[in-house]
Parts: structure tokens; sequence; C-alpha cells
């Protein structure tokens, strides 16, 4: 899922500035999942920054809701017109969810409350992690499962690189070497003879490298038409 | 070795290629460039080193803090008369950058190359930094091989003149984990066409011998030619934050009591009561005795089947190299003319 963090309630401020009328904007799905765009994480987001316009001596109107998914047009539209009340919408979706709001609604002035981190998962309770860098090309199926592009703070194809201490990564003890966790794993499966071959340079325009990426699925377009 | 296109035998013909293909062992220098644009700061280092070593590998924004380009610095060196092995990271250029940069290089001179991962930005001083690792160590050893020895680039394309032909080299780290995958690591730099190899930094040497057993079982030893690293140490305290803090680098403890029995004649005063001269003093017997310990290191390195070479890493204090190169037997370096090998 995509994994989110909100922004501090100082950038919050300044990104609303002199808006009268706020919108707050949570989404239903991953970053509900992740604690940090809900629908109540978007009422405790709408009542903080009341309670801060209060105290600063210039009470806004702010009210908040929350669509399924604000990555989808049908959904906005269910609050089209709560958008076209207010000065500003604050979106607590991903990064996606703000854009998809500014597309849909041209005349409308939307900031973001969040920043959109990283594809990944629960580890524990209260815990994510990155698991997944989009890189068009996935090279899962070589490295047992575990990702070096993402989880390699390098992002290196042929093993650990000198800095892998302890099942760590150099650049912070808090984080696990990949290779330490690939080398383990193709081991315990007896798979080792896998990280011999040399891999060669990766092809990255597939991956964000190669501009905006875009998917067009003829068979589902032709589907929709016919409907 | 590898195959050779080259009219003189020789896969580069560089001072170093040609010193290890006599079947002389090997010593090579490091200079770091400064974080400046003075190349006075390259030339007076270059003069503490001519002549003591083979080449000297000139660092490429080592740590990640910004300094003088390894090709910048190397040029300087070329024209002190000094043979310099160009140090290449993936942090910091894309497949195009590094490409690019090389031809330069070849063109002003450089013949030896070392290719690097390189550490990673957030240790530097600018961590804000976007980094590049476009290709891996081992893809740049096999790119750039493959300039050499297929005359491509790394797209496939055909060079349409002259090709840069280095001697190319690659890293090693022994102790790093997972330790049992570092040979095999070893082997795909080998594979890749990694013509030698300079390690990180050893002072445990029953440690490096079982490495280099392990090494000789795969045959690398004679697919490529192995330098060991070595430094000297200042003080113990050096010895103590490598020992804790370096990934891959294992510090003996009888090395770190061998540095501590040197500062002895000081132990018993307290840090308030120790002179200038007291410090000036305690630092020259440490700064000995970290000497001593790095001719030792050497002596018992070349006893080690397989390798070919040292490395001697002096940075900051590179007028080491003298007393270690002295001290070990490795001065005068003999010289090898441009005559085909046999």
């Amino acid at each position: 899922m995509i994994v989110a963090e909100q922004k501090s309630l100082e950038e919050l401020k300044s990104l609303i500035g002199e808006s009268e009328k706020v919108l707050v904007v949570g989404c239903g799905t991953c970053v509900t999942v992740c604690f940090a765009g809900g629908s109540r994480e978007a009422a405790i987001m709408s009542s903080s920054l009341r309670m801060a316009s209060k105290l600063n001596g210039d009470e806004k109107q702010i009210t908040d809701v929350t669509v399924q998914r604000q990555c989808e047009w049908e959904y906005l539209d269910q609050i089209a017109e709560q958008v076209a009340d207010v000065d500003v919408v604050l979106s607590l979706g991903c990064g996606i969810g703000v854009q998809a709001i500014a597309e849909h609604f041209p005349n409308t002035w939307v900031v973001p409350g969040l920043n959109t981190t990283f594809l990944g998962l629960p580890s524990e309770q209260g815990v994510w992690e990155e698991r997944c860098a989009a890189c068009g090309d996935c090279v899962l199926g070589l490295t047992g499962g575990i990702c070096p592009i993402a989880r390699c703070s390098k992002s290196l194809l042929n093993g650990p690189c000198g800095g892998s201490e302890a099942g760590h990564c150099e650049i912070d003890p808090e984080v696990d070497c990949a290779w330490q966790l690939i080398y383990d794993r193709l081991n315990s499966m007896g798979k080792l003879n896998v990280l011999l071959d040399l891999q060669p340079p990766k092809n990255w325009s597939t991956s964000r490298d190669g501009g905006p990426r875009k998917i067009v699925r003829e068979d589902l377009r032709l589907a929709e038409e016919e409907e | 070795m590898t195959t050779s296109k080259s009219d003189n035998g020789y896969l580069s013909g560089s001072n170093l290629e040609r010193m290890l293909r006599a079947g002389h062992f090997a010593a090579t220098g490091e200079l770091g460039p400064p974080q400046s644009a003075d190349g006075e700061e390259i030339r007076k280092k270059a003069a503490l080193l001519k002549g003591f070593v083979d080449a000297v590998n000139i660092t490429d924004n080592q740590t990640a803090i910004v300094r003088m380009s390894s090709i910048g610095a190397g040029t300087i060196v070329v024209q002190e008369g000094l043979e310099p092995v160009i140090q290449m990271t993936c942090r910091d250029r894309n497949r195009l950058a590094i490409q690019s940069d090389l031809l330069g290089a070849y063109a002003l001179g450089m013949r030896n190359l070392l290719c690097l991962t390189g550490d990673h930005q957030t240790f530097g001083n600018h961590p804000n930094a976007k980094n590049v690792f476009d290709m891996d160590s081992v893809q740049l050893v096999k790119a750039v091989s493959d300039m050499r020895d297929e005359g491509i680039f790394e797209c496939g394309d055909a060079f349409k003149g002259l090709e840069p032909r280095f001697f190319v080299g690659a890293a090693a780290a022994p102790f790093a984990d997972p330790i049992d995958f570092r040979p095999y690591r070893l082997a795909k730099k080998v594979n890749a066409g990694a013509d030698f190899i300079q390690t990180q930094l050893v002072y445990d040497v029953p440690a490096f011998a079982e490495y280099m057993e392990k090494v000789r079982g795969l045959g690398l030893h004679e697919q490529t030619y192995i330098l060991a690293g070595v430094g000297p140490l200042k003080s113990p305290g050096m010895a103590r934050y490598m020992k804790k803090n370096v990934p891959g680098i294992l510090v003996p403890d009888e090395i770190i009591d061998q540095m501590t029995a040197a500062g002895a004649p000081w132990a018993d005063k307290k840090k308030d009561e120790l002179t200038k001269d007291d410090k000036r003093a305690r630092s020259k017997a440490w700064k000995e005795a970290g000497i001593n310990i790095c001719i030792e290191l050497i002596n018992q390195l070349r006893e080690i089947k397989g390798v070919a070479g040292v490395h001697i890493m002096a940075i900051e204090w590179e007028e080491a190299v003298k007393p270690i190169t002295e001290g070990a037997g490795l001065y005068p370096r003999p010289t090898v003319m441009e005559e085909q090998p046999a």
C-alpha cells in the first residue's frame, strides 16, 4: 500500500494561509490503513486547525469529509458541492489524491496535508517499511523475493557493498542490509548460485527515469466503449 | 589474464600493470584531493609519494565530501611524473557521465581505473543530495573492460575511434558481511574483468589469510592481481574507532595494545597535565609505532600466496609512505621498461 505521514501543523497553517473556508478531505483507502489520512485523522485535523485558527484570532470555517478513494473520479463527484463552497481543500490523500482533486476541480485550490512516503507495509503495529520502488521491471525473481532496488540504499544488483555489517546497512544501524536478507534467504533455500550471475545494468527507462509513465489497456478501453 | 588487443601485449601499458606482470611486488599509494581548487596541494602530496609507489589512487569525493575531482587532480599528478589510479564511484554519475569522463581521463593520460560503488551521500557534507547508482561497481568493471576489449560503449555501440584502454581495478572488502559471500563477490568482479584488486584495510592477518585461502580455492589469484590494503595508525584512539565504527575493518586487540604501549610514558599524566610538548612527543611515538606496525603487516601479507602487492592508504599523512616503503624493503621501486611482456 501507499504509506504517508502528516505534515506538521505549522506547515499546514502556512499552506492554508489566509483562506477562510477550508475543507479537509480524507481518503478511505491506503492512508486510512496507515493512520495518516482516514476519516478519523481528517476529523482530528480539522479540529486542530479550527483550534489553531481560533488561538490565532482569525477563526476559520474548517470542515471535513472523507471519500472512499480520492484517486477515482466517481468518488470525487460525491463531494463536488462541498468542494465548490470552500477557498481551499486540504487533501489528506496521498500525492495521487491531491492531484486527482486538482484535476477534477480545476477552479479549486488544493494543498497536501500529507507527505507521501513510500510503497510498503506495516511490519509490526505502528511501524511501516518500504518494500517497492515501482521500477516497472520487477527483479524479485532474481533476489528471493526481497527487493534490492527499494531496500538497498544504493540499489545494487550484484550483491552487498562493503558497508554491510552484522545485518545492517552502513547508513543506519536501524536499516537492514537488503543484501544480507537476500543472501540469508537464498542460502536457506539452497539457491545461492543465483547470486553468482552477473546482473547487467538495469533498464531504468521503465522507472521514473523514462519520464511519466502510463499504461493503456486497449482490451479494457474497448470493453468500456461497448457499455 | 584477460586477452589483450594492444600491440605491446599489455592491456593498458600502465606502470602498475607492467610492474605486476613483471612479477614485482607492487606498492600503490593514495592521494586525497583537497576541498579546494588548489592544485598546489596535489603537487605537494605527489612529491611525497613519487618514487615510493608504482601508482597512486586519487579518491573520488571520498566519504561523500566534495573535493577536487579525481580526474582533475589525476591530471596534475601525471604532470608531476607520478602515475594515478583514477577512482570512479557509481554514486555521483550515471552511465553517460561515467563513460564521458573516462574518455576524457584517458585522453589526459590516465591509464589505471578503480571502479567503486561509493560511500552513501548521507555520510558526507551534502546529505540532501540525490544519488545516482545507475550502475553498480561490478557493472562498471564490465563496462570499462568491454570498452577496452570489445571496443564498445555500455550501450553496445562500437567506438568510432580510439577506445580507452584502462588497467581496470576493483575493491574488495574481505571482512564485510555476509562474510561467506565475500570471496564470491570478488569472483564476480574478476569475472566482470577486474585486472587488479585493492582490498579494504587489513590489520588482522590471520583472518585475511583465511579469506585468501578461499580466494585461491576459486582460482581468483591467478586471474587478477590482489593488492592488500594497509594503513598506518596514528593513535590508539584511531585503532579503536576503526574497530568499533568502520564496517569491514578488523583491528586485533594486540595491535591496539601495541599502539597504547607506545604512549606509555605519558599514560600516567592526566589530560590537563599534558603539555604541548608532551602531546607532540606522544603523537610522534604513536606515529612511529603505527609505521612499524604497518611495515610488519606488509612483511606478513607478502608471505600470503596470491598477494601481489600492497595498497598503502596514508590519507592526510602522505609523509608516512616513505618510511613504510623503506622499512618494508619496497624502496627503491623497480623499473620496468615498456617492452613486450613474456
